[in-house]
C-alpha cells in the first residue's frame, strides 16, 4: 500500500515536473504550414516550394529560430485542388498556423487566399495569376512577380529582339493561364503585334498534336507558351515532333529545371523572362542553388527559390516588428522593401506593394544544350 | 491540306495506341466476361518498369524495353490472372469487376508512392525526324507508332485465326464447356489471353509515354478512352477496338484542329452516347444474347 502510494506521488511529481517543461516546448516553436500541392497536376510547383521552404525553415531554426522559436512546418497536400485546399488552409489556421505557405497553383490561391483573410493570417503564396493581389486581400503576399509584371516584361523582346508582327499564344485554361493570357493580349494589341492563333488548352492536357498544328499553321513567327511544367514539356516534344520552328517564349515555366528534364533535347532553343532562377549570375543565388542540390540531389526551379523566400521573408518581418502578431506582420509588409545586403535570405532586394503584389529584378532566359541559361537581365519595376 | 494531312496522321497514331489498349478490354471481357477497370493503370505502369530498370538497375534502353516488357507480362498478366481473377471467376460479375477499380488504385497509389506523384522523363524510342510530304510536315514518330501498332493487331489477329492456339483460344472464349469437351486446355488458353493483353498494354505504354511522359496518373485519362474506344467500336470485337480506337484517335485531333479545343474531351462521351442510341453493339461488334 505504501509502495503503490510511493509511485502514485512520484507519478504524480513527474508529471507535474514535465508540464511546465512541455508548455515551453510549445512555447518554443512558431506554426509556418505549407498547403501546398504535392500530387496532382501542380506536383512538380508544390513539392519544389515545399523543398525551399524547408531549407530556410531548416537554416533559420540551426541559427536559433525566429525571435528565439522555432519554426514547426507541418505539410498539407491539396492534391492540386482548390476546394481540398480550402479546407486545408482553414485546418492549418486552427491547429494555429502564425502565417501561411503556398498554395502555389492560382487557381487554389484565388479560394483558399478567402479563408486566410476571414481569419487574419498573411498568406505567402508562390502564384502570379493577377487577380490575386486585386482582391483587396490584406493578408496575400506573393514571392514572385504576377503575370501582369511579368508578360509585359516580354513585350519589348518581342517587337525588338524578335521583331514580329504576327504572334501565336497557347496557354492552360485555368486561373494562372488566363491571368496570363488576358494581360497578353492588351500587350500585343498595344505593341501592334497580331496574335493569329490563340490556343488554350486543359490543365493536364497530354496530347499537343491539335495546338502545334493550329500554331503552324497560323503563320506565326513566334509563339507565346503560357502553360504549366507538365503540359510545357509535353508541348515542346510535340512541337519538336512536328518541326515547328519558330520561336517559342514563355513566362516563367518554359525555361524551368523540370521542363528542360522532362522536354530533354525539345526544351533547348526554348525562350523565357523568369522572376527567379537558379541559372542568375547572382552570387547569393548561385550559394541557394548549391545548398539546394546538396540537399536533394536535384536542381530546383523558381518555386524552389520562392518558397526559400517565402520562410525568410515570415522571419525577417516577424523579427522588424519584433512580435508574433499576424495583423502586425500583414500591415507592415505592405509597402516593404527588404535590402539583400541586410536581409540575405531574400536572395534579391524584394518590395511588396500596398496589395501584397510583389517587384525585383527579373531575368531572360534561353535553354542551350540542357540547361537554363540567363541572356539578359530586366530591371525591378 | 498539308495540316489536315498532319492532323489526320496524328490522330491515327495516338488512335492506334488507344486501339492496343481497348483491344486489352475486348481480350479481357471474352476470357473473363469481365471489365478491367485498371487496364489504363496496365499502360501506365509498364513505363514505371522500364525506367526502374534504367535508372536503379542501369539498363541500356533495349534491354530495359524487354525488362519492362517481362515484368508487364508477369505481373499484369500471369499475376493478375492468379492472384485476381482466378479466385473471383466463380463469381464474374460483379465483385471481380469491383476488385479491376480496386487494383487501378492499388497500382496509381503504389507508382506514386514508390515513384513519386512527379511526371518522369521517358526516354524518346523512335526517330524525331520529319520528313516533307507534298507540302505536309509528316512526323517519323507519328508514322512509325502507327506501323508498329497496327503490325502488332494484325500479328494478333493472324495468331488467332491462324494458329491452333489461336483457333483454341477463340473456342474457349465463345463456349468454354464446349471447348473443355474437345480437348482444349482453357485454363491454359484464358491465361494466354491475359498474357497476350499485358504484352499490348506494355506495347502501347511504350509507344505513348515519351510524348505523354510517365506518370503514375496516366491511366485515368488512357483507360476512359479506350473502354471508350471498345464499346464505340464493338465490345466483342478486336476489329471493333481498332475501329473506335483510330476513330477516337482522329476525331479528338480534327475537333481540337477545326471546331473547338476546349470541348475536345467531351467528344468521345458524345460520340459514346450517340453510338450506344444508334448500335447499341457498337459499330463492328454483334449482338450477344444472355438469358436471365
Amino acid at each position: 500500500m505504501k509502495r503503490r502510494m510511493i509511485a502514485k506521488a512520484l507519478a504524480a511529481a513527474t508529471l507535474l515536473g514535465m508540464a511546465p517543461v512541455g508548455a515551453a516546448l510549445a512555447q518554443e516553436t512558431v506554426k509556418v504550414p505549407c498547403v501546398c500541392e504535392l500530387s496532382g497536376a501542380g506536383a512538380v510547383s508544390g513539392s519544389n516550394y515545399r523543398d525551399g521552404a524547408k531549407l530556410a525553415l531548416e537554416e533559420i531554426n540551426g541559427a536559433g529560430g525566429i525571435l528565439g522559436r522555432k519554426i514547426e512546418m507541418s505539410e498539407y497536400d491539396t492534391q492540386t485542388d482548390p476546394q481540398t485546399s480550402r479546407a486545408l488552409v482553414q485546418k492549418a489556421i486552427d491547429e494555429g498556423a502564425y502565417a501561411i505557405m503556398g498554395t502555389v497553383y492560382s487557381g487554389s490561391t484565388i479560394v483558399n487566399m478567402l479563408v486566410s483573410k476571414q481569419n487574419g493570417v498573411p498568406q505567402i503564396t508562390g502564384s502570379e495569376a493577377p487577380n490575386i493581389t486585386q482582391q483587396g486581400n490584406p493578408y496575400i503576399f506573393r514571392t514572385s512577380s504576377s503575370a501582369a509584371k511579368g508578360v509585359p516584361s516580354l513585350t519589348a523582346y518581342f517587337k525588338e529582339q524578335l521583331a514580329v508582327k504576327k504572334i501565336a499564344v497557347t496557354w492552360v485554361n485555368n486561373e494562372f493561364g488566363k491571368g496570363g493570357h488576358d494581360v497578353f493580349i492588351k500587350e500585343m494589341a498595344a505593341a501592334g503585334i497580331d496574335v493569329v492563333s490563340d490556343v488554350p488548352s486543359e490543365q493536364g492536357q497530354a496530347d499537343f498534336a491539335a495546338d502545334v498544328s493550329k500554331i503552324r499553321e497560323s503563320g506565326a513567327e513566334a509563339a507565346f507558351v503560357y502553360l504549366n511544367e507538365e503540359e510545357s514539356a509535353r508541348f515542346l516534344k510535340e512541337a519538336r515532333k512536328q518541326g515547328l520552328d519558330i520561336p517559342l517564349v514563355g513566362e516563367v515555366t518554359l525555361t524551368g529545371q523540370k521542363v528542360i528534364d522532362l522536354a530533354g533535347a525539345a526544351a533547348n532553343g526554348a525562350y523565357a523572362h523568369v522572376g527567379l532562377t537558379t541559372g542568375a549570375n547572382v552570387a547569393s543565388i548561385k550559394e541557394f542553388a548549391g545548398k539546394f542540390q546538396s540537399k536533394y540531389g536535384r536542381d530546383t526551379d523558381h518555386n524552389g527559390i520562392k518558397g526559400y523566400i517565402g520562410i525568410y521573408a515570415i522571419k525577417y518581418v516577424t523579427e522588424l516588428i519584433g512580435s508574433f502578431d499576424r495583423e502586425a506582420m500583414a500591415k507592415k509588409m505592405h509597402g516593404l522593401t527588404l535590402d539583400v545586403a541586410k536581409h540575405p535570405g531574400m536572395l534579391l532586394t524584394t518590395s511588396w506593394d500596398d496589395t501584397g503584389e510583389m517587384a525585383r529584378e527579373s531575368f531572360m532566359t534561353e535553354v542551350q544544350n540542357g540547361k537554363q541559361v540567363v541572356i539578359g537581365t530586366v530591371p525591378a519595376k | 491540306m498539308s495540316q489536315f494531312a498532319q492532323v489526320l496522321l496524328s490522330g491515327l497514331s495516338t488512335g492506334s495506341i488507344y486501339a492496343l489498349a481497348a483491344i486489352g478490354f475486348t481480350l479481357i471481357w471474352q476470357a473473363a466476361q469481365t471489365v478491367n477497370f485498371a487496364q489504363g493503370e496496365f499502360v501506365m505502369l509498364p513505363a514505371f518498369f522500364v525506367l526502374v530498370a534504367i535508372n536503379f538497375l542501369g539498363m541500356p534502353l533495349w534491354l530495359a524495353l524487354l525488362f519492362g516488357l517481362l515484368m508487364a507480362v508477369l505481373v499484369l498478366g500471369l499475376l493478375f490472372k492468379k492472384l485476381i481473377v482466378e479466385p473471383m471467376l466463380p463469381k464474374t460479375g460483379l465483385p471481380l469487376i469491383i476488385a479491376t477499380m480496386a487494383l487501378s488504385i492499388l497500382l496509381k497509389e503504389s507508382v506514386k508512392e514508390f515513384y513519386g506523384a512527379e511526371a518522369q522523363p521517358f526516354p524518346d524510342i523512335l526517330p524525331q525526324q520529319t520528313m516533307n510530304l507534298a507540302g505536309a510536315v509528316i512526323s517519323v514518330q507519328d508514322i512509325l507508332n502507327l506501323v508498329i501498332s497496327i503490325t502488332a493487331v494484325v500479328a494478333l489477329t493472324l495468331f488467332l485465326n491462324r494458329t491452333i492456339t489461336g483457333r483454341s483460344m477463340q473456342a474457349t472464349a465463345q463456349n468454354p464447356a464446349v471447348a473443355t469437351i474437345l480437348g482444349i486446355d482453357t485454363k491454359r488458353m484464358v491465361l494466354y489471353t491475359f498474357l497476350i493483353n499485358a504484352g499490348l498494354a506494355a506495347l502501347a505504354s511504350f509507344l505513348i509515354s515519351p510524348l505523354y511522359l510517365a506518370k503514375f496518373s496516366n491511366g485515368e485519362t488512357l483507360g476512359v478512352v479506350a473502354f471508350i474506344a471498345a464499346i464505340v467500336g464493338g465490345f466483342n470485337q478486336i476489329r471493333g477496338a481498332i475501329a473506335g480506337g483510330l476513330l477516337i484517335g482522329v476525331l479528338d485531333n480534327l475537333t481540337a484542329t477545326y471546331i473547338t479545343a476546349e470541348y475536345r474531351a467531351a467528344l468521345p462521351l458524345v460520340l459514346l452516347i450517340l453510338i450506344i442510341l444508334w448500335r447499341p453493339q457498337g459499330l463492328l461488334g454483334t449482338d450477344e444474347g444472355r438469358q436471365v
